[in-house]
C-alpha cells in the first residue's frame, strides 16, 4: 500500500514537473527566450513568416521545419547548405546543424520570408533564444 | 455608385489619386470597368457596363486574362478549384465575339505536378479562342526551377520563358518575374531578360500600343507581402517613349489598377479563391469566404483596343455579381 501511494507520489510529481516545465518554456518564449531543449526545435512557416524568424541551438540539433500555411514554401539555405523540396501544407523538412556559424535561409517561392539558425557549441557559453 | 463618384481626374502626372484608387479597389470582385481617353481613366461599375450595352468595349482587338488557376488547390478557401475555373471559360465562351487569344498570367498549378498542368491543358480545350499564351507564376516552377513548365509552354520562348509576338498591330511581351529569386527580395526580371527587353523594343515605332504581361506585378504593390518586382522600373524605363502601355499582372488575387503616365497597370482576379487586400490579414495567403461570396470575388479581365482613338478597355467580370 505504501508502495502504491509513494509510486502514484512520484507520478503527480514528475507530472507537476513536465506541467511546470512546459509553462517555464512557453513563459520563456513569449519572453523571448527559449531553454536550450534539443528535442523541441520547430520553426513554423506561418503567414507567410519563419516563426521563431531566429533560432539558436546547439551543435548537432536537428531542426524541423512545418508549414503551418496554405500555400506551398521552401525552406533553403543562401549558402545551398540546405534545401527543402516545395512544402505543402502540414509538410516537413529537417536538418542537422553539424557545425557551428550562422545560418540564413529564405523561401524561394516568397523570398521575403527569411530566417536565421544560429549554432553554438554547448560548451562555448551556449545559450539558446528566439526572437 | 453615383455618377459624381465617377473617376475622371487627369491622370497624365503621376496617376490616379489615392480616392479613386481606394474606390477601385472596392469594387474588387463586383466587376469595374475602365476605359482610358486621352490619358483619362473613367471607371464605373460593370452593371453599368452592361446597361450601357457594353459601351465601347467592342474594339479591333479583344483579348482575355485569366491568373492564378492554382489546380491542385483543394483546401476550405476553395475545394474545387477545377469547377471555378470552368465557369471561367464557360462565361469567356458566353462573349458576343470568342477573344483574339487568352492570355494565361501564372500560378496554372498549385505545385507544379503534371496531373495538376494536365487538368489544367483539359480544362482550356473547351475555350473559345485561337490560342492562350502563358507565364509562369511562381507555384509553376517549385520543380526543377521552371524546367517542366518550360517543356510544355515553352516553346520559342527565351531564357525563363520570355517571348514578344504581335498582334493588330499592338506588340505583346511576356515576361517571367518568379524564378532566381534572392533572399529577402520581391519578383524578379534579371539582367539577361532586361536586355533583351531592351532590344525587343528597340526598332518599334513609339506609336505602337504595348502589352506587358507577366505574373508578379511589375509596380509595387505591396512590398511587405513581395508585391512588386525589384527591377522593374528597369523595364518600364525602356517603355517610356510608347504612347500607350498596358502591364497585366496576377499574383494577387483581386483587381487593382493605377495609372502612371503613359502606363496602366492591372491585376486581375483569380479563377481559384481571393487574398486579403494589402495588410488586411498577417499574411496574403487563401482567404476563406462565405460560400456564396466566393464567386463573387473570382473571375476574368477582357481587353479591348480601338485602334487610332489611343484606346483601351479593360472589363473585369466576376463570376457571379
Amino acid at each position: 500500500m505504501k508502495k502504491t501511494i509513494c509510486r502514484v507520489g512520484l507520478v503527480t510529481a514528475a507530472l507537476l514537473l513536465s506541467l511546470g516545465m512546459k509553462t517555464a518554456a512557453r513563459h520563456h518564449a513569449s519572453a523571448g527566450v527559449l531553454e536550450r531543449s534539443p528535442q523541441a526545435l520547430t520553426v513554423e512557416l506561418k503567414d507567410f513568416s519563419f516563426q521563431p524568424a531566429t533560432l539558436a541551438v546547439a551543435t548537432g540539433t536537428e531542426v524541423t521545419w512545418v508549414n503551418r500555411d496554405e500555400e506551398p514554401h521552401t525552406v533553403v539555405s543562401t549558402t545551398q547548405l540546405f534545401a527543402s523540396k516545395a512544402l505543402d501544407s502540414a509538410d516537413r523538412f529537417s536538418h542537422t546543424f553539424s557545425q557551428p556559424g550562422t545560418f540564413r535561409y529564405f523561401c524561394s517561392i516568397h523570398p521575403k520570408m527569411v530566417g536565421t539558425i544560429i549554432v553554438k557549441d554547448p560548451g562555448s557559453g551556449f545559450s539558446a533564444h528566439r526572437r | 455608385m453615383r455618377k459624381t463618384e465617377y473617376i475622371t481626374r487627369n491622370l497624365d502626372q503621376d496617376g490616379i489619386d489615392r480616392r479613386g484608387f481606394l474606390k477601385c479597389m472596392a469594387w474588387a470582385g463586383t466587376g469595374a470597368y475602365c476605359v482610358l481617353q486621352g490619358g483619362v481613366l473613367k471607371s464605373f461599375p460593370l452593371s453599368d457596363a452592361i446597361e450601357r450595352g457594353g459601351g465601347g468595349t467592342a474594339g479591333e482587338l479583344s483579348f482575355v486574362q485569366i491568373s492564378d488557376s492554382h489546380i491542385g488547390f483543394h483546401l476550405a478557401a476553395n475545394p474545387d478549384v477545377t469547377a471555378t475555373l470552368g465557369e471561367a471559360i464557360a462565361k469567356i465562351n458566353a462573349l458576343p465575339a470568342p477573344p483574339a487569344f487568352i492570355l494565361h498570367t501564372g500560378d496554372l498549378t498549385h505545385l507544379s505536378k503534371p496531373e495538376q498542368f494536365d487538368t489544367l491543358n483539359e480544362s482550356l480545350k473547351s475555350a473559345r479562342t485561337e490560342r492562350i499564351f502563358y507565364v509562369p507564376g511562381e507555384h509553376d516552377v517549385l520543380e526543377d526551377n521552371g524546367k517542366s513548365f518550360l517543356e510544355r509552354y515553352g516553346k520559342g520562348t527565351r531564357g525563363d520563358g520570355w517571348y514578344s509576338f504581335d498582334a493588330q498591330g499592338a506588340h505583346f511581351i511576356g515576361l517571367v518575374n518568379v524564378v532566381n529569386l534572392k533572399a529577402g527580395g520581391l519578383g524578379n526580371l534579371g539582367s539577361e531578360q532586361l536586355a533583351w527587353l531592351e532590344k525587343d523594343v528597340r526598332g518599334l515605332k513609339s506609336s505602337t500600343p504595348v502589352v506587358v504581361f507577366a505574373h508578379i506585378p511589375l509596380w509595387t504593390v505591396y512590398p511587405d507581402w513581395g508585391w512588386g518586382t525589384d527591377d522593374s522600373a528597369q523595364a518600364l524605363s525602356y517603355l517610356k517613349r510608347f504612347g500607350s502601355v498596358t502591364v497585366l499582372n496576377g499574383h494577387i488575387h483581386q483587381i487593382m489598377r493605377k495609372v502612371e503616365g503613359n502606363v496602366t497597370f492591372h491585376t486581375a482576379m483569380s479563377t481559384a479563391f481571393p487574398q486579403p487586400q494589402p495588410g488586411m490579414a498577417p499574411g496574403p495567403g487563401p482567404m476563406k469566404v462565405p460560400a456564396e461570396k466566393l464567386r463573387s470575388l473570382l473571375g476574368v479581365t477582357d481587353v479591348s483596343f480601338l485602334r487610332g482613338r489611343r484606346s483601351l478597355a479593360i472589363l473585369d467580370s466576376a463570376l457571379e455579381s
